[in-house]
């Protein structure tokens, strides 16, 4: 189905929302409530287990912290995509786009390299509960800021030649969703000693 | 919609694989769900025969091994409610129905819904690889609780608990995919002049059905997640020995398994609120009355999920306050069933084969609903818990809702999806001899049930406490009770392809019907609607007098018919 044979049900807005739109939002819900399902046992397990304080405390907190400062510059960038977007100014949106998934790649090879120094230590995923939900979190919100950048450069494509530009401003929406559930992650895994 | 007609006429992979019209993807939903329900029938039927007539040949199976039979069970419960329920009440239904009873020519996302179908084919295919694997399928219950389920010495199929996770979890990311294109549809797509109220119940049920989904389905993901790693990565997440918690993964799973229940109930209480207005000739009674309900039934759904965890070690307080809840949400359901009856007061009644389905859903269901009262209380669930009373409760409410429901469904539906009417007489001959052994079948699990029955064992005559030879003649009547009610199944598959050719024309509206996937032809073509649709009245304006009918369709306009509109 080429992009011009668009149903009319696409079109339509009855909530005043575009669709695409809506449908993000949508896609976030449905991911804030897996997310939730994964902190909530990990804190609950936490405050039953304060002896999993020793095991967060080999956690490298210059890593999370420079993660941190990586991933919030990239949403900056998908901000101004957006704002490119929003004037029609394709090639400018898809240049940011890709600076945007730039982001997120450095911030992969941050963890790539912060996950070798733990396990070089002996700390893997089966090391006990701490490192059990710290590397399935980790790893649940890696392969999410994965699947977001390989989405944006596909959108990043669309948008050089000025189209499909309102799928900027969606996947702006769901990368700030990667990025808030790292602000989560961030003081849970790295902070709290 | 001039795109449309030009058209080339697409190859049979195309159309009938790769197609991203709404109403093939709800035939791929129907048709690969109607094919898993023979396979769990069949399941039922292996199991029930081993129970009937312990440790003798099953005609069709072979011997029934303790291991076999574990996963038979297993797979009969999986099946029934995640490959039959939920593709063919929500997914077949839904995507059949949303864009032509809201008005639309497809789904707003029409390619993520066909990736919807084409996730939830791959786990079917999971699922069934699992039969071929070493150990064969999965043996530890479907609510898989670790750590039986974690540990491959204990399930002894550990390759098929990997493959039956994996399974799930791709079928709820197909569910996720389909839903939010529901729910963004039903949002965005509709007809000019669609209100909130009126948009037919049958779509607010499903609709809200799958943004229940979507809030319960989640923990049960991170779940799948978890319980993964502790079967091939060796973690401990569920393994008390290095502080993990086997009850954590009873919440996470409940948590989504008892709201699950009211994602398959909505769609069936939906189907029948249509058949009911329609054979009424009546407006449904209370419309807002039921969306109110529902939504109540939906936040109540998140609130109970500890009942099913009473004898599981939770806190007694805890226990309490679930039994409330438990019992509150029979509150909402049970307005609803008098809405529905109140409904037929005074109406018209015509008992077409679609109406027997509806009543004999309202009937049955209630069976269902009460029983459930005895288990929701924490003091006689201690009694019943894991006994046969709880398959004969929770069966009372599955069978009518994705079964008697379903059934209403598809002869109500049938002419609109295939453009020709179902043989009646055998429509009615398949209600009764489905019915009635129906209800044959789990009135005897109820008293052995109480008896004490355990769930789950394979050969009562092995455990000298659970013999009971007094009760075998009433698992006996259970078990022949089954095989009449599935031989039955063959006259409908029969009338369902019979009538594909030589059912009588139906025409656009057969049932007289007010809603707006009737004022289009049977089968709709491509794009449903020649002229998009404008909407002026709600979808039940049924018996109204003076007029040439009964009735007014959703899309006339109002001064056509002077001052009746409401």
């Amino acid at each position: 189905m080429s992009a011009s044979a668009k149903p009319i049900a696409n079109a339509r807005s009855g909530t005043g929302i575009p669709s695409a739109r809506l449908i993000t939002w949508w896609v976030i819900a449905s991911e804030i409530v897996i997310f939730g399902g994964l902190l909530a046992s990990y804190i609950m397990h936490r405050v039953a287990h304060p002896e999993w304080a020793e095991s967060a405390s080999h956690t490298l907190t210059w890593a999370g912290a420079l993660n941190t400062f990586i991933l919030l510059t990239s949403s900056l960038c998908a901000v101004l995509a957006h704002q490119a977007a929003d004037s029609h100014d394709g090639p400018k949106a898809a240049k940011l786009l890709r600076l945007t998934a730039l982001g997120g790649l450095i911030f992969l090879c941050v963890k790539g390299y912060e996950w070798t120094l733990d396990i070089r230590e002996g700390f893997v995923l089966s090391s006990g509960g701490f490192w059990s939900f710290y590397y399935t979190l980790a790893g649940l919100h890696g392969l999410h800021v994965l699947a977001g950048m390989i989405i944006m450069l596909i959108v990043a494509a669309d948008a050089a030649k000025n189209e499909e530009l309102q799928r900027v401003e969606c996947i702006g929406l769901y990368w700030h969703f990667v990025d808030i559930v790292w602000i989560f992650l961030f003081p849970l895994l790295y902070i709290a000693k | 919609m001039s795109t449309h007609v030009e058209h080339a006429e697409p190859g049979i992979f195309r159309k009938y694989f790769w197609s991203t019209d709404h109403k093939m993807i709800a035939m791929q939903y129907l048709f690969t769900g109607m094919a898993m329900a023979l396979i769990g029938g069949y399941f039922a039927y292996v199991f029930r025969m081993q129970l009937g007539f312990p440790n003798q040949y099953v005609p069709g199976y072979g011997i029934v091994t303790p291991g076999r039979y574990n996963a038979l069970v297993t797979m009969h419960g999986s099946i029934m409610i995640f490959w039959v329920a939920m593709p063919v009440l929500i997914a077949a239904f839904g995507n059949f129905l949303i864009p032509l009873m809201v008005g639309c020519d497809d789904m707003a996302f029409p390619r993520i819904n066909r990736l919807s179908y084409q996730i939830f084919l791959l786990s079917v295919l999971v699922l069934l690889s699992s039969f071929l694997v070493k150990g064969g399928p999965f043996g530890g219950a479907w609510t898989a609780y670790p750590p039986l389920s974690a540990v491959g010495s204990y399930n002894l199929t550990p390759a098929g608990a990997t493959l039956w996770l994996v399974a799930v979890a791709l079928e709820f990311v197909a569910f996720l995919l389909g839903g939010i294109n529901f729910t963004v549809t039903t949002m965005n797509s509709r007809a000019p002049g669609m209100k909130m109220y009126d948009i037919p119940l049958v779509i607010w049920m499903i609709v809200l059905a799958s943004i229940i989904f979507m809030c319960s389905a989640g923990p049960l993901i991170a779940g799948a997640v978890m319980l993964l790693f502790d079967q091939t990565m060796s973690t401990g997440f569920f393994d008390p020995t290095r502080g993990g918690d086997p009850l954590l993964w009873q919440h996470l799973f409940w948590f989504f398994g008892h709201p699950e229940v009211y994602v398959v109930l909505l769609p069936a209480m939906g189907i029948v609120a249509e058949i009911i207005a329609v054979f009424a000739r009546k407006k449904i009674f209370g419309y807002k009355t039921v969306l109110y309900t529902t939504w109540a039934v939906g936040f109540l759904s998140f609130v109970v999920w500890a009942h099913h965890q009473f004898v599981a070690g939770i806190d007694p307080r805890m226990a309490n306050i679930f039994s409330i809840t438990t019992l509150l949400i029979s509150v909402p359901i049970t307005e609803m069933v008098f809405l529905y009856i109140a409904t037929l007061y005074g109406g018209s009644i015509h008992l077409d084969t679609p109406m027997l389905w509806a009543l004999g859903f309202i009937a049955e269901f209630m069976v269902g609903g009460v029983t459930g009262i005895f288990l929701g209380s924490s003091g006689t669930d201690i009694y019943l818990h894991d006994t046969y009373f709880v398959i004969a409760h929770f069966h009372y409410t599955f069978v009518p809702i994705a079964i008697i429901a379903v059934y209403g469904g598809l002869t109500f539906w049938y002419p609109k999806m295939f453009g020709r009417m179902l043989n009646e007489t055998l429509g009615k001959i398949h209600f009764w001899g489905t019915v009635i052994p129906f209800n044959v079948i789990f009135i005897p699990l109820f008293i052995t049930g109480t008896a004490g029955d355990q769930r789950r064992v394979y050969s009562y005559a092995l455990f000298a406490e659970q013999s009971r030879p007094a009760l075998q003649h009433l698992r006996l009547t259970s078990t022949i009770a089954l095989l009449v009610m599935l031989s039955f199944q063959l006259i409908f598959i029969f009338n369902f392809f019979w009538s594909l050719r030589n059912g009588k024309s139906a025409g656009a509206n057969p049932w007289r019907s007010a809603t707006l996937e009737w004022t289009v032809p049977s089968p709709p073509p491509h794009g449903n609607f020649a002229v998009m649709p404008t909407v002026y009245r709600g979808p039940y304006e049924y018996g109204l007098p003076g007029g040439a009918d009964d009735y007014v369709p959703q899309n006339v306009p109002d001064q056509a018919f002077g001052d009746q509109n409401s």
